[in-house]
């Protein structure tokens, strides 16, 4: 028995609805010998701004129990280099790109975004208002439900290619924020970016990471996931991309249920490098073990 | 690189807390000395890869070796292994040791602290391979001292002249490798080196007060292992290419960097 597995967002058609976390995966050059690109549903790449981000101090990285903490502070080398280099690299493989771009400003955005509406190799722009790790920008328009309508609007304004905005979970109210994104006029949104967090080194009396606080992911937030996409899928019209700790097909299945249309693998990545392909070959056989024919059986079906 | 299943082949202790393990992996067929691996754990919270140098590797037997301190959850459980168990193992990571650097100095020095000697000692059977003398090759291995124990410095013989230090005295010079260099009067034209990030800067110190060339392998704490995460970056003089900013990932451009280049 074959299963469609295809998903259609804002005009996008996806062979299959997993896709990587934005930073997880670069631009999928690193991963690109272990995971065959061509396979995913999209490649979604690590945030990109107008020029060079220098980043965080190390160290950037803690393990922390089912899951991890960053403040990687979004090091890029600026979006001529990403043009030029990581667009031309996934021009060879057949999957969606989905272009994170991250700013301190709402000018900054609106760049990146105007240098990227001439990319035919861009199916999609993710808009990165949740990242908890830059002072400025970065999660401070994600956390605002008016900030984050206003940013949305403006992006969709000079964006040639349709809109999600990636929100995050350190908000009262998730159904709110998702409402602030559909009213701006988003595309799409996805969630949840990281939670943030903080480790103390106790033997040297130090935060674990430089930043003092990170971002929490893996399977630790999972449940913390689904109950937000849950909510956001709930409040507003749009599509919802799910992610937060999936780590196998059954996982992806969960955040389906409660209302994604596709799916992002993150931290586990890091786990095993051929963890996306895992994912997608599970969900198939759970569709194939439950008699599912067409994913859009079980997307939003609790 | 590889991603695979990998089996112990051998595992034993070599000093309190220092263990030496040899697994059957295609990694052998592919690194070089100053490589690193990432070696899953069996838990399912412990969830992250953990960097380890490589001690030494048999491409023909399809072996590598590793050599680490216990310092956590994975390396405990490394210690741990018996003989038939087996390992997530992706490598061979970084870009090692630059062997050729070496070719036409007349005084090699290998310095080492602690647990930085494992992936000097496959570094100096590198050099004996590539036509280097054992009389132009010293070893400075230093350890904590006599309650730690000392490691694999009898390898060393055979490669490279050695000299030992110990933080307490009980073995070769008392004091650090860099005091061992100094009361033994070496003087290098080249020097290898892995150790702790003080002793490192000691190293990068003495190479701009000589006016040599120093290659310094760092260590970070590591989410991937691959590139992508930009977890385990070292601030650089230059920027690089991959970056285009002066933090150039120490899994990928790194763990070996020339001392000048990484501001330390």
């Amino acid at each position: 028995m074959s299963v469609d597995l295809s998903v259609t967002i804002a005009g996008t058609v996806f062979k299959n609805p997993v896709m990587d976390a934005s930073g997880t995966f670069g631009s999928g050059m690193e991963y690109a010998e272990f995971t065959d690109l061509n396979r995913l549903g999209a490649v979604v790449t690590k945030g990109v701004s107008n020029v060079p981000w220098e980043g965080n101090p190390t160290p950037r990285i803690a393990e922390t129990p089912s899951g991890m903490m960053n403040a990687i502070g979004l090091q890029n080398p600026g979006i001529d280099v990403f043009i030029k280099r990581d667009l031309s690299f996934l021009s060879d493989f057949d999957t969606n790109v989905i272009v994170n771009v991250c700013g301190h400003t709402e000018e900054e955005y609106i760049e990146v975004v105007e240098r990227l509406a001439g990319e035919s190799r861009v199916q999609m722009l993710e808009i990165n208002v949740s990242c908890p790790n830059v002072r400025t920008g970065g999660i401070a328009f994600g956390t605002d439900k008016r900030m984050l309508e206003r940013v949305t609007s403006l992006v969709k304004k000079k964006a040639k290619q349709p809109v999600i905005m990636k929100l995050s979970p350190n908000v009262t109210d998730i159904s709110e924020m998702a409402k602030a994104a559909e009213a701006g006029g988003a595309d799409a949104i996805s969630l949840i970016n990281t939670l943030m967090a903080m480790k103390i080194d106790i033997y040297n009396r130090k935060f674990a990471i430089a930043n003092r606080t990170g971002g929490l992911s893996g399977p630790a937030i999972r449940p913390v996931a689904v109950r937000m996409v849950y909510d956001a899928s709930h409040a507003v019209k749009i599509p919802v991309i799910g992610m937060g700790g999936i780590t196998s097909g059954e996982d992806a299945v969960e955040f389906m249920m409660a209302g994604a249309s596709a799916v992002a693998v993150g931290m586990y990545n890091f786990h095993d490098p051929e963890a996306m392909i895992k994912v997608i070959g599970g969900i198939e056989s759970f569709c194939v073990k439950t008699g599912v024919k067409d994913i859009h059986e079980i997307i939003g079906c609790i | 690189m590889i991603n695979e299943k990998a089996t112990v082949i051998k595992n034993e202790k070599l000093a309190t807390g220092v263990y030496s393990t040899v697994f059957k992996t295609g990694i052998a067929g592919l690194c070089r000395a100053g490589q690193f691996v990432m070696i899953g754990t069996k838990s399912d919270s412990r969830l992250l890869r953990r960097p380890i140098s490589i001690c030494g590797a048999d491409s023909e037997a399809g072996e590598i070796r590793l050599v680490y301190r216990v310092a956590g959850y994975g390396t405990e459980e490394l210690s741990r292994a018996e003989k038939g168990d087996s390992f997530e193992i992706l490598g061979p990571s970084g870009n090692g040791f630059p062997v050729d650097k070496a070719e036409n100095r007349e005084r090699i020095l290998l310095i080492a602290g602690g647990i930085g000697a494992p992936p000097l000692l496959y570094l100096s059977r590198a050099l004996k391979k590539a036509g280097t003398e054992r009389e132009r090759m010293t070893a400075v291995l230093g350890y904590r001292g006599v309650n730690a124990g000392i490691f694999l410095n009898k390898e060393f013989e055979e490669y490279a002249e050695v000299v030992l230090s110990s933080d307490d005295g009980s073995t070769g010079v008392h004091g650090t490798v860099m005091d061992a260099v100094r009361e033994k009067e070496i003087l290098p034209d080249i020097i290898y080196a892995c150790g702790p990030l003080r002793m490192l800067k000691a190293v990068k110190a003495l190479a701009a007060e000589k006016g040599i060339p120093a290659y310094i392998s760092l260590e970070e704490r590591m989410a991937c292992g691959v590139g992508a995460c930009l977890g385990c970056t070292v601030k650089t003089r230059h920027t690089d290419s991959h970056s285009h900013v002066n933090n150039a990932r120490i899994c990928t451009e790194g763990p070996v960097f020339e001392a000048e280049e990484v501001e330390i």
